[in-house]
């Protein structure tokens, strides 16, 4: 009935895996490719694949996985020149020969694991990526206030993002300016602009994003949507905001 | 030696540990979160379904209560929970959801009107009423009489720990990512910090604090299938069990979820079971009716979970390469429905299973899920045996779950003890008598004596490793101290993990750097692991009953009169191969609710003499003050409103239950 009962393939594929290797605390290391070789497994994942790899082969590899159930966002990397969750990526849907490196943009800590958090840490700092509400005190004894059903819809649909760093890693602006808050930024500032909640004004969102290192930045490539995991409606939502914001700035 | 001093420390950055992080910081104490992974990659983001606060805003939740979401907790617990923390948490529960939603929080929302749901097969209209529409929804979920689960969609915990998170970040807090502690620092009777190793650059750091607070989650990688993520090893327990002195409470009780999906053990919540879906066997029936007709597939987690093994062995289960396994029949929900309300468990099923669970069923079977056990506090969340240690979460045992947690209960404990023990840490720091100078001597013996058990791992020359050691500890676990267990296969169990605690000393690392080293990390992280794994082992093999999820196949009844007492476990002796155990008995004569039969599950147990008694005095306590109120009726049974933080000890007002507007 599902895919785990049909025909296995009798033959397990060979896979071979080559992994950029670069350690930067180690002052003598450079940045390699090191080829790694195994079996292939049924639903075999990169997860399952790398973490082989690291038992049996070479404990020295080194990367990022939590969740491995592609909710978390900690194991973006490059794959087949291309960002995606590894953990979510099943090996039959990839060639015999795998190329994996770590995040761009991203500060590397070593192979394919990067320091995505602190970024993105950063970019809420800079974002104020809080709900700013009124002054007073919400007696949180009292019934909550109404939201209309469709609208918390709505929200939910922009909160779904999970900072994993793919838009990121696609996006041609950030290749050159490390100061561009990215597709994961406009997510977030469409998230708390849609929100009744939150008081800020389009004035107050133009103060944040109205410049190059924000929506005027943007170059309109789009890879950002193309690669986002969770599927976020982010074409829609940079024009949107990038409308609004030119609007503002009249 | 390195050293970094704050008033309150908190290990974890999960919903538990930010959330109380955010309360201490409020009352001005200086807060710093040390975390394994980015805060919000913590594994509360997993958390799908929703959390249970009674706030009865959906037409299946009217008549819902704190005395309802009560009784089914304690009920869930199997009589284990401490009922004045169950009577804590679920005040503070409907607060906690609306401080969330005040926070930005997406809550799903009441549409007015009439819709449609699958109940027990049937599609049938629902009317919710015109003056909820826009408050926050509920859904069903296992072991609840009452619709009561708050949700966003099914990625609630993903919303919740980013919206606490973003106040977190509002308010400053400082979270140090990367960063693991590996020993407390205390002179046995008081804890001063943590020695925290970074997990980039290797370093040891001496981190002081006038308060340190765990809340580092579960421990679901001792065994070989569970839901929980890589780094769920349960570090936090075993740093406060090698004090020597903090206890360890009621580690034997272990949950299995029903539906981790099959093999690889990814969860999908118990939503697409509380929205309706079914579980099916190798026929396609429909089995749970026939073990559980009072709740069916809604029963709670280990009932469930038992009778899905239960119906395998009867030889219903699907054969597969992999193994066997059941069905989850969501199709019946229908699509729109599994687009808005189910879209994660929709992701899971569509990138690790190939396949749409609008059209097919899913494989499942039950995975390890939750660590009910914990680092044993008292009702404010400190250590009665090493002040100044608090613990909050999975990774406490204040005991709100007792031998079964409710589905939509741990995300709610996180948050609610969150916000309880956030309060107690915030007046322990308050308190002069507090202000114990840095001890910096005691800190350098214990920066000294890791660094020592470092280097020994790596100049070491054993030969085994640590990987393969974990991977047999897993499959121990799995085999024999999982959902049924018995006294040979627990003996047997035991034995095997005495033996890899032996081998554990004579691992032997390849790559010999001191800095970011996977192997050095599994290396002192397995050792630790098999101390717990030993602690569940021998605590299921000495509680020779069945309750809540410890299920003793040789001792199937559940004996109140030789085991209604929680389970402390400590290791005195660092070189001994074997924990010590004693035991705290629950005294039935001040319980609210007296034990009885859950409502599901086996009917025959065995009663405490108390019981009878205590029975008597509390139905003549109902009769006598019949008309006089609910809240006049719970506080002459049990009072606890004095142990709660006085910031949360008002009623919580529902559509119909005002409160008079003059607060």
């Amino acid at each position: 009935m599902s895919v785990i009962d049909q025909a296995a393939p009798q033959q397990y594929r060979h896979l071979r895996l080559n992994v950029l290797r670069y350690d930067p605390r180690h002052p003598a290391a450079k940045p390699h490719m090191q080829e790694y070789q195994i079996e292939e497994a049924d639903s075999m994942t990169l997860f399952i694949a790398l973490t082989e790899i690291r038992e049996h082969q070479d404990s020295t590899l080194q990367f990022d996985f939590v969740c491995r159930a592609g909710i978390c966002g900690s194991c973006a990397m490059m794959v087949n020149g291309r960002p995606r969750l590894a953990c979510r990526t099943l090996t039959r849907d990839l060639p015999d020969e795998i190329t994996l490196a770590p995040l761009p943009f991203f500060e590397l800590i070593a192979d394919l694991s990067v320091r995505t958090g602190k970024w993105m840490r950063g970019m809420s700092e800079r974002l104020q990526t809080w709900l700013h509400a009124q002054e007073r005190e919400v007696d949180i004894c009292r019934i909550e206030e109404r939201m209309d059903p469709d609208l918390a819809e709505q929200i939910y649909e922009l909160d779904r993002c999970i900072e994993c760093g793919c838009c990121i890693a696609a996006c041609g602006t950030a290749q050159m300016r490390q100061d561009f808050v990215g597709a994961v930024g406009f997510a977030k500032i469409a998230r708390f602009r849609l929100d009744p909640r939150d008081t800020r004004t389009d004035d107050d969102y133009y103060e944040l994003i109205g410049d190059d290192t924000g929506v005027f930045g943007c170059m309109s490539l789009l890879a950002c949507h193309d690669v986002c995991p969770k599927s976020l409606p982010l074409q829609t939502q940079i024009a949107f905001l990038r409308r609004k914001m030119a609007a503002q700035g009249l | 030696m390195k050293t970094f001093m704050t008033d309150v420390l908190v290990i974890g950055g999960g919903l538990a540990g930010l959330r109380m992080a955010i309360a201490a910081r409020q009352r001005g104490h200086e807060t710093v979160v040390l975390s394994l992974v980015p805060a919000k990659r913590s594994h509360s983001v997993a958390a799908q379904g929703g959390m249970q606060a009674s706030l009865a805003n959906v037409t299946k939740g009217i008549g819902d209560s704190e005395d309802v979401h009560f009784e089914d907790t304690v009920r869930g617990s199997d009589w284990g929970a401490d009922q004045v923390v169950a009577r804590m948490f679920v005040n503070t529960a409907p607060k906690a959801v609306r401080e969330l939603a005040a926070w930005g929080m997406p809550w799903s929302r009441v549409r007015g009107g009439d819709h449609e749901v699958v109940i027990n097969e049937q599609r049938v209209t629902l009317t919710e009423r015109a003056e909820a529409h826009g408050l926050i929804a509920q859904r069903d979920f296992g072991g609840t009489k009452k619709w009561r689960t708050c949700y966003a969609a099914d990625g609630t915990g993903h919303a919740m720990l980013y919206t606490t998170t973003n106040q977190a970040i509002r308010h400053g807090i400082e979270v140090h990512e990367r960063a693991e502690a590996v020993a407390l620092i205390h002179d046995g009777e008081r804890c001063y910090g943590a020695v925290v190793r970074n997990l980039v650059t290797g370093e040891l750091i001496a981190y002081l604090a006038k308060a340190t607070a765990i809340a580092t989650g579960g421990a679901g990688r001792l065994y070989h299938v569970t839901t929980n993520a890589v780094i769920c090893d349960g570090s936090g327990h075993a740093i406060a069990l090698e004090t020597g002195v903090a206890r360890l409470g009621n580690m034997e009780p272990v949950q299995f979820h029903p539906t981790g999906i099959f093999p690889a053990g990814i969860l999908v919540t118990e939503g697409c079971r509380g929205d309706g879906g079914l579980l099916r066997d190798v026929n396609g029936d429909r089995f749970m009716p026939n073990y559980e007709p009072e709740k069916k597939e809604l029963a709670s987690r280990d009932v469930v979970s038992r009778r899905m093994e239960e119906h395998i062995r009867s030889g219903k289960g699907v054969h597969s390469r992999f193994g066997t396994h059941l069905w989850l029949d969501i199709t019946l929900l229908g699509r729109r429905h599994i687009e808005h309300n189910l879209r994660e468990v929709k992701e899971i099923c569509q990138y690790f299973l190939g396949i749409d669970p609008a059209e097919k069923w899913i494989p499942v079977r039950p995975a390890q899920h939750y660590t009910m056990g914990g680092i044993r506090t008292d009702h404010t969340g400190q250590s009665p045996w090493l002040k100044g240690l608090f613990a909050a979460g999975e990774a406490a045992c204040w005991d709100l779950h007792g031998f079964n947690r409710l589905g939509g209960n741990s995300v709610a404990e996180t948050v609610v003890a969150g916000m309880i023990v956030g309060e107690f840490i915030a007046d322990f720091c308050d308190k002069p008598e507090n202000d114990a100078p840095f001890p910096l001597t005691l800190a350098r013996e214990f920066v000294q004596r890791e660094e020592a058990k470092l280097a020994a791992i790596l100049d070491g020359n054993g030969h085994e490793n640590p990987f393969q050691l974990c991977t047999e500890m897993q499959h121990i676990m799995t085999r024999h101290v999982g959902i049924f267990r018995n006294g040979d296969e627990l003996l047997d169990g035991i034995a095997h993990l005495q033996r890899l605690l032996e081998r554990s000393a004579k691992i032997g690392v390849s790559g010999k750097s001191r800095a970011a080293n996977p192997e050095l990390v599994a290396t002192y992280r397995v050792r630790r692991m098999l101390k717990l794994a030993l602690i569940i082992a021998q605590g299921a093999y000495l509680r020779t009953e069945s309750r809540g999820a410890h299920f003793r196949e040789d001792y199937p009844r559940r004996n109140d009169r030789e085991w209604l007492k929680r389970t402390l476990a400590f290791w005195p002796d660092e070189a001994a191969s074997m924990p010590s155990f004693e035991y705290e008995p629950l005294d039935v004569m001040k319980m609210e609710l007296p034990p009885g039969w859950r409502g599901y599950g086996a009917k025959d147990y065995i009663d405490h003499p108390d019981t009878p008694c205590r029975q008597q005095e509390v139905d003549a306590t109902r009769s006598r003050m019949e008309g006089q109120g609910r809240f006049a009726v719970q506080e002459a049974l049990m009072p606890y409103t004095d142990k709660l933080p006085a910031s949360l000890t008002g009623r919580n007002e529902r559509l119909d239950e005002p409160l008079e507007t003059s607060r």
